[in-house]
């Protein structure tokens, strides 16, 4: 990545030097209308991701002063009565662990994929491979959807699925695998396709950083004797670990507000339903419930509660990026 | 990336020397169990790839090859009879892409040369960050945030056009990532050469910076493009489907791929799920297109690593 000639960075590529600048007075006012130009579409994008948060806020105000119960700790979503009750303390839980589970599949994979284009994999070999890993990035959410539902779940997740099975017998004792009667439409289902959506982003960070990785420390592992295996161990994994921290975040960031792929995946249970914490339980994410509903936007405060619930998924969205910025500083960041 | 720090493993060097001292043989072992682990790995992440492509293809390939489907829409076909086409989606698909494009594009360029010529201090800063927001930020917020402005506030009906305001919102950062990236990559002596014949900043940038990134530049439009095409929930809530060609992105509902997907998925009807797959292909088939295409150009990209 690094050419000799790229200015260092944190430094503007292109300052003059301070001779030139007392140019004649045309260029001069070119110059500054350009500069002008650049730094109002930059401002723009500034505005543009404030008033993002102002007017969820502003819209999503009036209905939660209307709230009846606690909009943080209810599980009851009844926006259009009088007064509304709502509370996403059950959108909050699906979301969180359908995207921490995703997180769970996709990290270990997205690893070994990264370490293995990056030192297993012939040269030539890996650039095609890396390829591929990110064409599963560009296939679009609502085919990972069709497909996750109507050819993935019956394979895995339906009640007979070999994989569900297993798990409920293990682990059944534990609330997080309870067996339920939930065929299909289940948060493991979710998690599972959501993992693979997730998994070429994390893989493409973790392959940067391991690419990073200083020759030398590689070459002194070598030279003590250490094997492929303990070299990686010991030199590559720990200078990567920000880094695939970050990608993880990064990872975790995109399952968290995903939305076509988990709203036609998972079933809503009936309200007459006990809730449960089970992933083989179905429910519905802040993005699925918001899709759903999307014919509901009606009254002003029913779709206040709406967007109180994607105010509350873009601070949640928010929090989880900004931890990942805080281990990974951009390359070139100014 | 680059300030990742070189930190001591947790036990030290000493790991490395204790291992030394284990049996060569559990080392190589272990060593052989790693590079299986991580081949299965890379398995482990081919078989989706495939499946889903295998699946698309085979059960949406056979209205593919029928001339109605590219030219023809879905004005009056029931779920139980056969025939129609995609032409309304694939067109509305396009056209909101486009104007999509038109407004973010030139933004998105704006932002990414001030950010590599200009840009220093807290404001620059706080651009870059702002960038990165809009990079995490999910698609069914921004299209809820454009619900805000343009229906609840400005009183305006859900039309084609506010989707693509929604779609600007996911673009940009893609677009300013990737010209950025290729901006930095163009040599500073391009730029003294320039400046020692006496050609003024914004000259520069636009006749000798601008054109020498302009490969990269294109390939961050085309992933742009892929990305947002792609999109379905800013569709759900700004724009509802219709089974007729409209052209009007200011009036009346328009189809799109994914809505067109999304509308007939719950059906029962064969000739109704099998539009749904041909259509997932159809879509599939652009996407994947447009970030193929991206990435070739890219590597023939004029500015040399």
């Amino acid at each position: 990545m690094s050419a000799t000639t790229a200015p260092p960075p944190g430094q503007p590529a292109g300052d003059p030097p301070a001779s030139l600048l007392s140019g004649t007075g045309t260029s001069r006012t070119g110059d500054r209308l350009f500069a002008a130009a650049t730094r109002g579409s930059s401002a723009l994008v500034v505005v543009l991701v404030a008033l993002t948060g102002a007017f969820l806020l502003w819209k999503a105000l009036p209905a939660l002063q209307k709230d009846d119960v606690n909009f943080l700790t209810s599980r009851v979503w009844q926006p259009a009565g009088e007064p509304p009750r709502f509370g996403i303390a059950a959108l909050l839980w699906t979301t969180v662990l359908s995207a921490a589970f995703a997180l769970l599949l996709a990290v270990p994979v997205s690893v070994g994929v990264a370490l293995f284009l990056t030192h297993y994999a012939p040269r030539r070999l890996a650039r095609p491979l890396a390829y591929l890993v990110d064409l599963l990035a560009a296939v679009p959410s609502i085919i990972y959807g069709l497909w996750g539902a109507y050819v993935l779940g019956p394979v895995i997740a339906g009640v007979d699925s070999p994989p569900r099975k297993a798990l409920e017998t293990v682990l059944g004792w534990v609330p997080l695998f309870e067996k339920t009667g939930v065929a299909r439409g289940n948060v493991f289902l979710a998690s599972v396709v959501l993992a693979i959506m997730i998994l070429p982003i994390i893989t493409a960070i973790s392959r940067e950083v391991f690419e990073q990785v200083p020759v030398a420390n590689i070459e002194a592992a070598l030279a003590l004797g250490a094997t492929r295996w303990e070299t990686i161990r010991v030199s590559v994994l720990p200078f990567g670990r920000p880094g695939v921290i970050s990608a993880s975040m990064l990872g975790l960031g995109r399952a968290l507000g995903e939305t076509i792929a988990v709203t036609i995946i998972l079933s809503q249970p009936s309200s007459l339903d006990r809730f449960k914490l089970s992933i083989f339980y179905g429910g519905e994410t802040f993005a699925s419930k918001i899709a759903n509903n999307a014919s509901e936007f009606s009254t002003p405060q029913k779709t206040g509660a709406y967007i109180a619930a994607g105010l509350v998924l873009f601070l949640v969205t928010f929090a989880v990026n900004a931890v990942a910025r805080v281990f990974i500083t951009r390359r070139g960041e100014v | 990336m680059a300030t990742a720090t070189i930190e001591a493993p947790a036990s030290g060097p000493g790991s490395v020397h204790s291992s030394l001292h284990r049996s060569a043989r559990s080392r190589k072992a272990r060593d052989r169990l790693a590079t299986l682990v991580v081949l299965l790995c890379l398995l482990l992440a081919m078989i989706p790839l495939a499946w889903i492509l295998w699946t698309v293809l085979s059960r949406g390939a056979g209205l593919l090859g029928d001339a109605h489907w590219w030219t023809n829409s879905q004005r009056g076909i029931t779920a139980r009879r056969v025939g129609g086409g995609a032409y309304h989606a694939i067109v509305g698909t396009l056209l909101m892409a486009l104007v999509t494009a038109v407004i973010s594009v030139p933004i998105a360029l704006g932002t990414a040369i001030y950010l590599v010529e200009y840009g220093r201090g807290t404001f620059a800063r706080a651009v870059t960050f702002m960038v990165d927001v809009l990079t995490g930020i999910p698609s069914i917020v921004a299209a809820l945030f454009v619900y805000a402005l343009w229906v609840t506030t400005f009183g305006f009906q859900r039309v084609a056009f506010a989707v693509s305001l929604a779609l600007v919102l996911l673009m940009i950062p893609v677009v300013v990532r990737s010209t950025e990236e290729m901006l930095r990559l163009v040599p500073r002596d391009l730029r003294e050469a320039s400046y020692a014949l006496g050609v003024p900043r914004w000259k520069t940038i636009v006749k000798v910076v601008l054109p020498t990134a302009f490969s990269g530049i294109v390939t961050g439009i085309m992933l742009g493009l892929a990305r947002v095409m792609g999109e379905t929930a800013p569709l759900l809530i700004l724009g509802p489907y219709t089974t007729s060609i409209n052209m009007n992105i200011f009036h009346g509902n328009m189809a799109a791929l994914p809505t067109f997907i999304n509308q007939d998925r719950n059906q029962a009807l064969q000739p109704a799920l099998d539009r749904v797959w041909s259509a997932a292909l159809t879509l599939i088939i652009i996407v994947m297109v447009l970030s193929l295409a991206g990435r070739a150009v890219s590597r023939l990209g004029s500015v040399k690593k």
